[in-house]
């Protein structure tokens, strides 16, 4: 009996030896993937932090006592906070519609959601230089009513909006066709209206994609630099959000300040990183609720 | 509450899934739609609960008890629907996916939340799930999950159950077990329920009267006995139950199939079409055939025992006629014992009962009655 065992454990090891690849294989592997993290990622991001405290706590601290600082802050805060309630209705709206309607042109629609990852965020800050500037299609006609929207606020958040607007409803599109609408048919036939189906089923089976889609959307707009550095004009403590702010403090020659500014958006990466990881758990646990059913069924 | 559908069409893109289809349903009624794969049955049922629109047409009607309620949402027209994959909200836990249809009325009509409390208590020990209010979808298995989505359409008080194959997603035990249950429950709530399915076994053993689908039409309205013994149509002949279709040209008083003649002493071709009396298909059931280990005096046909299955009430045992054609053939388990067959055996079989299915000749006074039929044949039937 016991001999019977050790064979079939025998011959388990030899299986298994024959699918995988060789020892040394595996080891490079697995250090080119840790030195590449290390040297690439985990070493700057290391820097900035080193970089921000090498004269210590107060010199720190005292980065922040600048209005500038605080004007770039806020400014980034203000570009964040519309563009997000934009993004998330947009999201939704165009997840909605593809996700559970037909209609000519959807497919052109996916598309153009994706537009703005195709595009150099340089370019698409330049679109609105053209549409909107001094020299622009619209620019002469609304200096006319003494509106500036490039080279101030409105264009900063014009701008972020664009670069931003697909993390949203890129989210959601897939789970929602994942999910189709079986459920929204259930609570209508149960006598529940348009709004009652959307709060009460379709809002509750995607929140955590549209939570996910948020913390992306939200770094990516506070982290925004391109297009917003087209937009901006770099005007010391008023268009300035914090990544352009960083750059015009480093370009000074002021390291202290520039890596201190800059931990900020560290610290941001970092906790949307914990973000993204615990959501994505949640977000695939809504993918297996769908699918297990139809798993069940089989 | 009965059901009355008129002249219903339905296309989607340039695929008609109804074709000007009728249908009345009584009062407490037990309907089963039955037919194959994009027969129409489910378009019809949804169309009937409101979750799809038939197609514009003046005469185009759906009566709830004698009311128009084509034009209403499906909100307003108070079905139970039974989605076929459950269609529970995920989120939700068991308890709150009954009360759902309650807790969204409008506030004037909402029960109590006592009241509400009653009621999905009430629905639990119904659906035989007391205790498992606070479960959710997930950690239920499949014939919990549908009872829960048949408590949840129930708790709404629906004036029509409509069930889209409400079992077709689960293992056989379970089936039967809540194909009986159902059964049951209607029994005790005098619903008027419609049923869609594609496994006649259902249909026949649960529905008061089975409605047979194909191709966008009806092709037959009868109790279970009607369209499994009197089938008005290939299709229906076809599709209920396991059936011997044979070949062959009708003269008069006989039909030749083959080497084999088969004496039919009242067969008068002559009043049907004679293309289609010259190929026309006979048809008999399993159990519908007589067999033998000896010749006796009626016209019989010689066949080897290829294969025996007697594991069930009827031994099913295939027969191989000159080793080309297969023949179904269903015994009484005590006269499979008697006649205590052997793998290679030669026996003779005669039928007991053929049917015939046969367009009217053009000219004849058949035609009138038998255009009206969706079929648009006559059914002849032999007893030998």
């Amino acid at each position: 009996m016991a001999g019977v065992t050790t064979q079939r454990a025998k011959l388990i090891g030899r299986n298994q030896a024959s699918i995988q690849d060789p020892v040394w294989v595996r080891w490079l592997l697995i250090a080119i993937s840790i030195g590449f993290v290390g040297l690439f990622l985990a070493l700057p991001l290391l820097t900035v932090f080193l970089e921000a405290f090498q004269d210590g706590w107060r010199a720190y601290l005292r980065s922040f006592n600048d209005p500038a600082a605080w004007k770039a802050i806020k400014l980034t805060l203000l570009a964040a906070g519309i563009s997000l309630p934009l993004n998330l209705v947009f999201g939704l709206a165009a997840s909605w519609a593809i996700a559970k309607f037909e209609f000519r042109g959807k497919s052109l629609l996916i598309t153009l959601i994706d537009l703005p990852f195709a595009v150099s965020p340089v370019i698409s800050g330049l679109i609105y230089v053209l549409i909107f500037g001094l020299q622009g299609w619209l620019g002469p006609w609304l200096a006319g009513y003494d509106i500036k929207i490039i080279f101030a606020v409105p264009g900063i958040v014009l701008a972020t909006v664009f670069v931003t607007f697909p993390f949203v409803a890129r989210e959601i599109i897939p789970l929602m066709q994942e999910q189709g609408d079986d459920e929204e048919q259930a609570a209508l036939s149960l006598g529940a209206s348009g709004w009652q189906t959307f709060w009460r089923v379709t809002l509750p089976n995607v929140k955590w994609a549209v939570l996910y889609g948020v913390i992306l959307c939200n770094a990516r707009a506070m982290g925004e630099f391109g297009a917003v550095s087209v937009v901006s004009g770099h005007i010391r403590g008023k268009t300035t959000t914090v990544p352009l702010h960083v750059e015009i403090l480093y370009n000074e020659y002021e390291v202290v300040a520039a890596f201190s500014m800059a931990s900020i958006l560290a610290v941001l990466g970092v906790l949307t990183l914990a973000a993204k990881t615990f959501l994505e758990g949640k977000v695939q646990q809504a993918y297996r609720e769908t699918l297990e059913p139809s798993a069940a069924e089989a | 509450m009965s059901i009355k559908v008129e002249h219903v069409t339905k296309t989607f893109g340039s695929y008609q899934a109804l074709k000007d289809v009728n249908l009345e349903i009584a009062d407490g009624e037990l309907v089963a739609l039955l037919g194959p794969s994009g027969s129409g049955k489910t378009t019809l049922l949804r169309i009937i609960a409101g979750l799809e629109t038939p197609d514009d047409d003046d005469r185009c009607a759906v009566f709830f008890h004698g009311e128009n309620v084509a034009q209403r949402l499906v909100g307003e027209r108070r079905v139970g629907f039974v989605f076929q994959h459950y269609a529970l909200f995920k989120h939700m836990n068991v308890f709150e996916n009954i009360a759902f249809g309650l807790r969204v009325r409008p506030r004037a009509t909402r029960p109590e939340r006592p009241e509400i409390q009653r009621r999905v208590t009430e629905l639990l020990r119904l659906i035989q799930l007391e205790g498992f209010g606070n479960r959710y979808p997930s950690q239920l298995s499949g014939g919990q999950r549908q009872r829960v989505a048949l408590a949840r359409a129930l708790a709404i008080e629906p004036r029509v159950l409509l069930l889209d194959e409400p079992f077709g997603a689960l293992d056989a035990k379970v089936r039967q077990g809540l194909r009986d249950w159902l059964r049951r429950l209607h029994d005790e709530l005098h619903m008027t329920t419609v049923l869609v399915t594609h496994d006649q076994e259902e249909a026949l053993e649960v529905a008061d009267r089975v409605v047979v689908m194909n191709q966008s039409r009806i092709e037959q309205t009868g109790t279970p006995f009607e369209v499994f013994h009197k089938p008005a149509s290939e299709f229906v002949m076809d599709f209920l139950g396991s059936v011997n279709v044979f070949r062959g040209r009708l003269e008069k008083g006989r039909a030749l199939l083959g080497d084999w003649s088969l004496e039919l002493p009242e067969l008068d071709p002559s009043s049907f079409d004679r293309q289609a009396a010259s190929s026309a298909k006979l048809y008999v059931r399993p159990h519908e055939w007589e067999i033998d280990k000896r010749r006796n005096g009626t016209p019989s046909l010689e066949a080897k025992v290829a294969r025996v299955n007697p594991a069930g009430s009827t031994a099913k045992v295939l027969l191989s006629l000159n080793g080309e054609r297969d023949l179904l053939v269903d015994l009484p388990f005590e006269r499979f014992v008697e006649l205590d067959l052997h793998l290679g055996e030669t026996v003779f079989v005669a039928p007991k009962r053929v049917r015939i299915f046969l367009p009217p000749a053009a000219n004849s006074e058949h035609s009138a009655a038998a255009a009206e039929r969706p079929a648009g044949a006559d059914t002849l039937e032999y007893m030998i």
